[in-house]
């Protein structure tokens, strides 16, 4: 078990630092001096000639990349050309407002698809169950700037119900939490559908195995048999889904930060390509990469701990 | 006569399938008196499954029953509703199934489980759990108060069995029906999980309904035997009668196919040939005509009834009548 | 195939599907018959108007007919997801066989390389290519064919690990047929199949990958007409006129709903066994 996580955790160690050599090798692959493509048409020579040193521009490509693997393990993602602040501190300073808008989509959805998914398993095969799932597909296919769009257009610009920009004040619960509605929606409706067909196809699937028959024949209540004991195994794929979706949830919330005008990463990345801000780009993709690697670590260990069926193969 | 536990009258079970209605067992009267144990004998697809889901209402969606009754102590099963079923699985009707190492929860611990299924029982939690010890050191689990926070996968399948049959037998059932409890076990398992329903049934005075392919297992345990073939109930007995003095024709060939009754090195293992009838197109007469070295014309036309051919034996054959 | 189309047609999903999708496939090939007006003519006299005889979807800011811009927007949508997937697949088959084929330390190799590209979202490095290469639509092309190799790569390498140990292949292995036999004979024709299938199920991602991009002005360059495009101009005018928006996402919407369900309902009936992968 100990031996699973400590590998686990090593392949995604790996996999940051081959991405990090991946754009390393794409900075010095693009024709031109690396240090002008780095900062980008906005630096000024004497900002060039400073990354120019700290990447030891002049020495064997081996070292440069060392250089720049440990400039990022120390936390040091370059410095903005706008602002002259660290990177790292600008990506960290909007990093909660993504992360508050895609854990409040995921909640959502996982409250809302997964009682849902249990219900049309439970009632296979009746008109309620094939109009659910028709809509899933239909909620699963929808692009999230889609339904960014439509809800903004519908429920800020026509109806007025919620705020159409922003994240709403520091400090005023209420209104952070009204401005988070339409975006968190645009992101988890997808969710929602996906979740409720993943949790129906696994659930029919545990309904079916023997253990269920033993549970009935005992005499178990239908509600334990379900909610407890099916249901168990039943969520276990969801766990492993919504680690691996972490890049999807990512993706969607650039979208939606762009269509509501909140503040966030994708919001700093599209500014930041805008005005030509190459350090941030670069420091907030590989933000996200480490974000969506341990994720997807962390459901995988949480899928291990929940499952004594894996455990037992560790 | 003593009193049956259980009893079946004119029991039908169909299947709806794409090619039309499979007609999986058909007019099935069985009896099981109080304290005895019933075994059922038959080839794969003889419809000994359907049987035993139909007495514990677990069948398909696809199944109906068109006639019949499961008179269970004197309450006809098949007309509970599924409060009233749910009250009597798992306490007077209990159930240990073919597969030990797929009929517990692998996500649950075996402790969860067996507290689990008491709870119709208002006591406290400390003494299910030592309920459920004693119940474990019963079936000869070594170490009943470890094996409480174990997963199912963690033990092997003979103890997994034996786990299963402690909840089965937890609240002292008047019905314990075995399907295949021990198949999938190895012989020397085979024999110790025999011996042990055998101790328990005579200590706890519950009847068994014993479901096997497996005749050797049968002979060695039931009371009464009852041979079934392609969903109707053929030749039924006691042991001894079924065993030293078989009359239908299918039991003949079931006991001389059997590995354990072949004494002499043979080049070829015996079998019956043919196969059995299609369930969903039945031609009428008799059921085993098409593989029966002695069939007569009465076979084609008639259906055999049952009939007591010595004390206590009861075979379904034209051959026997005449 | 006479077959496929029967089975589909019993499957009122998938009879819908495979309509929207030729309609879509038959609007964009004919764009230049079916429009009624050029896509990037501007006309600032007939500028944001809603729905009309005259257009029938409405006019943008520029004046250029909606329903002319979406006719030509979707045979960009489908020149994206045809190239994109093409060559995805091909090189996915590819290094996918080399990693179920080839010895361990290149299988891991690939695997940790695949394990790296899906771990970067992909809007994320479609927005670091265009930011260093500049927005256009071999960016989002390259892009999002990168990104998608590794989930042909990886279904390839499976299939091929499986087909290797069979008995039939170790049994030509040992009387000596070249590799590139093997894999041609035995391993190509038993994943084409899944793969196949994989791929019209990846259509719909690919297209609203593309509009997403050029929705976010990092895909295709104006004044070319996309569904992306039509619906960031419908983005800026979202407080004076909604049809850009309803024009731009109907085509999309309708696009991705048609070729997800097709494909949902070729898996079905060619391949039930893929539900698990998929």
């Amino acid at each position: 078990m100990l031996l699973y996580f400590i590998k686990r955790i090593f392949l995604g160690i790996l996999i940051i630092s081959v991405a990090v050599t991946l754009m390393f090798c794409m900075i010095h692959l693009v024709p031109g001096d690396p240090a002008r493509i780095m900062l980008g048409p906005r630096a000024t020579p004497e900002m060039i000639a400073d990354i120019s040193m700290r990447m030891g521009l002049d020495q064997p490509l081996v070292i440069q990349l060392m250089k720049f693997l440990g400039n990022i393990l120390k936390g040091d993602l370059g410095i903005d050309v706008i602002s002259s602040r660290p990177v790292t501190a600008i990506v960290f300073g909007q990093l909660p407002y993504t992360l508050w808008l895609i854990f409040t989509a995921i909640f959502g959805a996982m409250l809302i698809g997964i009682p849902l998914g249990c219900y049309s398993a439970l009632h296979r095969n009746t008109l309620a169950d094939r109009v659910t799932g028709v809509i899933s597909v239909a909620c699963i296919t929808a692009p999230s700037f889609v339904v960014a769009l439509y809800s903004l257009l519908i429920f800020a610009v026509t109806l007025k119900w919620f705020p159409a920009i922003g994240a709403g004040v520091k400090g005023d619960f209420f209104d952070q939490a009204t401005h988070l509605v339409l975006p968190a929606f645009a992101i988890g409706i997808s969710w929602v559908g996906y979740l409720s067909r993943l949790v129906r196809a696994s659930m029919l699937e545990v309904l079916g195995e023997n253990h269920i028959r033993t549970a009935r024949a005992y005499g178990l209540t239908e509600f334990t048999i379900v909610y407890r004991y099916a249901l168990k195994i039943a969520i276990l794929p969801t766990v492993t889904v919504i680690g691996v979706g972490m890049g999807f949830l990512i993706s969607a919330a650039v979208f939606t930060e762009v269509v509501f005008a909140r503040p966030g990463l994708g919001k700093l990345i599209i500014d930041s390509i805008t005005t030509r801000n190459y350090p941030v780009v670069m420091g907030s993709v590989l933000i996200s990469t480490g974000l969506f690697v341990i994720s997807t670590t962390i459901s995988d260990l949480v899928n291990a701990s929940l499952d004594p069926r894996i455990r037992a193969n560790l | 006569m003593s009193e049956n536990v259980l009893r079946i009258r004119d029991l039908s079970v169909n299947y709806q399938t794409d090619r039309g209605v499979l007609k999986a067992i058909r007019h099935v009267n069985l009896d099981i008196p109080k304290g005895s144990i019933v075994g059922v004998v038959g080839e794969s697809g003889c419809g000994k499954s359907t049987l035993i889901t139909s007495i514990i209402r677990q069948l398909d969606d696809n199944a109906d029953i068109p006639n019949g009754s499961i008179e269970f102590e004197k309450q006809d099963l098949l007309k509970l509703s599924l409060d009233k079923m749910r009250n009597i699985s798992g306490t007077k009707l209990s159930i240990v199934f073919q597969d030990p190492m797929s009929t517990l929860n692998p996500v649950l611990s075996i402790g969860r489980q067996m507290i689990d299924i008491q709870y119709r029982d208002k006591i406290s939690k400390k003494r299910k759990k030592q309920r459920s010890i004693d119940m474990l050191t019963k079936v000869g689990i070594p170490d009943p108060r470890n094996q409480l926070n174990q997963y199912p996968y963690e033990l092997s399948g003979g103890m997994q069995q034996r786990v299963s049959i402690a909840m089965a037998l937890q609240a002292g059932p008047s019905l314990l029906i075995a399907d295949e409890p021990t198949t999938a076990l190895d012989t020397t398992l085979e024999v110790q999980i025999l011996k042990l329903l055998k101790d328990l049934q005579e200590e706890m005075g519950c009847s068994i309904l014993f479901v096997s392919h497996h005749l050797g297992v049968i002979a060695e345990l039931c009371d009464h035997v009852v041979v079934m073939y392609a969903g109707e109930i053929v030749e039924h007995g006691s042991t001894y009668e079924i065993f030293n003095n078989p009359a239908h024709p299918y039991t003949v060939k079931l006991l001389e196919c059997d590995p354990a009754s072949i004494s002499k090195k043979q080049r070829l293992l015996p079998t019956i040939p043919g196969e059995i009838p299609d369930l969903i197109n039945l031609s009428g007469g008799c059921i085993f005509k098409n593989r029966c070295d002695q069939s007569i014309d009465r076979c084609d036309k008639h259906t055999p009834l049952l009939n007591e051919f010595n004390k206590n034996h009861f075979v379904s054959c034209h051959l026997i009548e005449s | 195939m006479k077959v496929a189309i029967k089975r589909i047609s019993s499957d009122p999903l998938g009879l819908l599907g495979l309509c929207l999708v030729t309609l879509i496939v038959v609007s964009a090939l004919g764009a230049t018959i079916f429009a009624p007006y050029d896509p990037i003519q501007l006309n600032i006299m007939d500028r944001l108007q809603g729905p009309s005889a005259n257009h029938l979807l409405g006019t943008d800011q520029l004046g250029r007919d909606l329903f002319s811009r979406v006719l030509f927007g979707g045979q960009v949508a489908l020149k994206v997801a045809f190239l994109t997937i093409g060559s995805a697949l091909i090189i996915g088959v590819v290094l996918g066989m080399i990693a179920g084929y080839g010895p361990t330390w290149l299988d891991n190799s690939i695997m940790i390389l695949f394990d790296t590209i899906r771990s970067v979202p992909t809007i994320m490095l479609a927005l670091a290519a265009v930011a260093m290469v500049g927005p256009s639509i071999t960016t989002v092309i390259f892009v999002i064919a990168v990104s998608s190799i590794p989930n042909y790569g990886r279904v390839v390498r499976t299939q091929t690990l499986t087909i290797k140990s069979k008995d039939f292949v170790k049994a030509e292995m040992l009387m000596g047929a070249s590799l590139l036999r093997i894999l041609s004979i035995h391993v190509l024709p038993n994943i084409l199949g899944p793969i196949l299938i994989l791929a019209s199920m990846d259509i719909p991602t690919v297209i609203a990958l593309e509009a997403g991009l050029s929705f976010l002005g990092m895909g295709v360059k104006p004044p070319t007409p996309s569904w992306g495009s039509i619906l960031n101009d419908g983005f800026s005018l979202i407080r004076n006129t909604p049809w850009p928006i309803i024009a731009g996402s109907i085509p999309l919407v309708l696009a991705t709903l048609g070729f997800t369900f097709l494909g949902e309902s070729l898996r079905d009936l060619l391949d039930p066994k893929l539900r698990k992968f998929l």
